[in-house]
């Protein structure tokens, strides 16, 4: 009975989804706002990536909450995994070759991740990229060598104060033109490394607070 | 667009067969690979921003957090009672 019900009301959302979806136009430039991006995007914040500009500039108060809701997670994992920590003595370590490797691989992709988060406002990719690249490096490391490159209160740190630098940022613009991440460093010549105003030192903060959050899931995870 | 074609019914085959098994440690995967395919075919529909942050966080760091939390927890998942 319970299943026929459920199958009922799942046919009656996809028929309603159907309908609402053949009236939406699709690939149709319809919206303003697109637009104004497009169009004024590159002129207005010096960066060669329209979406980081979207991203960091135009929508730079949901990047702010995006980066909130993933400290919510990481605090709340570490209220759950809290005083459940069990003795990680008992295991057989790693081959020669399994920890050379992930020694030897640990620095490239932690080049790898920088690269991506220091040139999120040129080529594709961004904080969030560069910050999960590099929480994968720790994985490696630990799931390799059994090893922590950072320990975890120099995580902790890191995060915290990545956070309070892209609120400082923030603030300054606030201070400085009237409202929250205004783009006040001037813009500098169009695709080289110092253009887009503050753009590289949010997207720097943002990738610094997005590795140590995810990495410090890893450690909690790991225990 | 054979190729698309191919990578999209892979994907709905590792969708419906992470919802299907009982050993949650294959689901895990299943749906690792789900996530590997959207951030080819994000890459495909030039949206290679979307496609870095899907391959890195959802095919990489989310079965890895799915792995330990099958690890910490149970691996078969217990059947359901019908009424």
């Amino acid at each position: 009975m319970r299943r026929i019900i459920s199958f009922i009301l799942l046919i009656i959302i996809f028929v309603g989804i159907y309908l609402a979806l053949t009236h939406i136009p699709y690939a149709k430039d319809k919206m303003k706002v697109s637009k104004h991006y497009i169009n004024n995007g590159i002129k207005e914040n010096g960066a060669a990536n329209i979406v980081t500009a979207v991203v960091l500039n135009y929508r730079g108060f949901d990047t702010l909450g995006e980066v909130t809701v993933l400290f919510i997670g990481a605090v709340g994992l570490g209220m759950i995994l809290f005083g459940s920590r069990t003795n990680s003595k008992d295991r057989t370590p790693a081959s020669l070759i399994l920890t050379t490797g992930c020694r030897l691989l640990f620095p490239f992709i932690l080049l790898l991740g920088i690269y991506i988060f220091i040139h999120g406002h040129l080529t594709p990719g961004g904080g969030f990229q560069g910050g999960a690249i590099i929480a994968s490096g720790f994985l490696l490391n630990y799931l390799g060598c059994l090893k922590r490159p950072v320990k975890e209160n120099g995580i902790n740190a890191i995060e915290s104060l990545a956070g309070t630098i892209f609120v400082m940022i923030g603030l300054i613009g606030l201070l400085y033109g009237g409202y929250f991440l205004l783009n006040f460093l001037p813009k500098g010549v169009l695709n080289t490394l110092v253009s887009g105003g503050i753009l590289p030192l949010l997207y720097i903060a943002i990738g610094f607070k997005v590795g140590a959050e995810l990495a410090g899931i890893i450690y909690k995870l790991m225990e | 667009m054979i190729f698309i074609t191919f990578l999209v019914i892979i994907m709905l085959i590792g969708a419906i067969v992470a919802c299907i098994f009982k050993d949650l440690l294959s689901a895990a995967i299943a749906a690792g690979i789900v996530s590997l395919i959207a951030s080819i075919l994000f890459y495909f529909l030039q949206a290679p921003d979307v496609a870095m942050a899907e391959a890195s966080i959802g095919a990489a760091l989310t079965t890895a957090i799915f792995v330990f939390a099958i690890k910490k927890t149970e691996r078969y998942e217990e059947n359901e009672k019908d009424n």
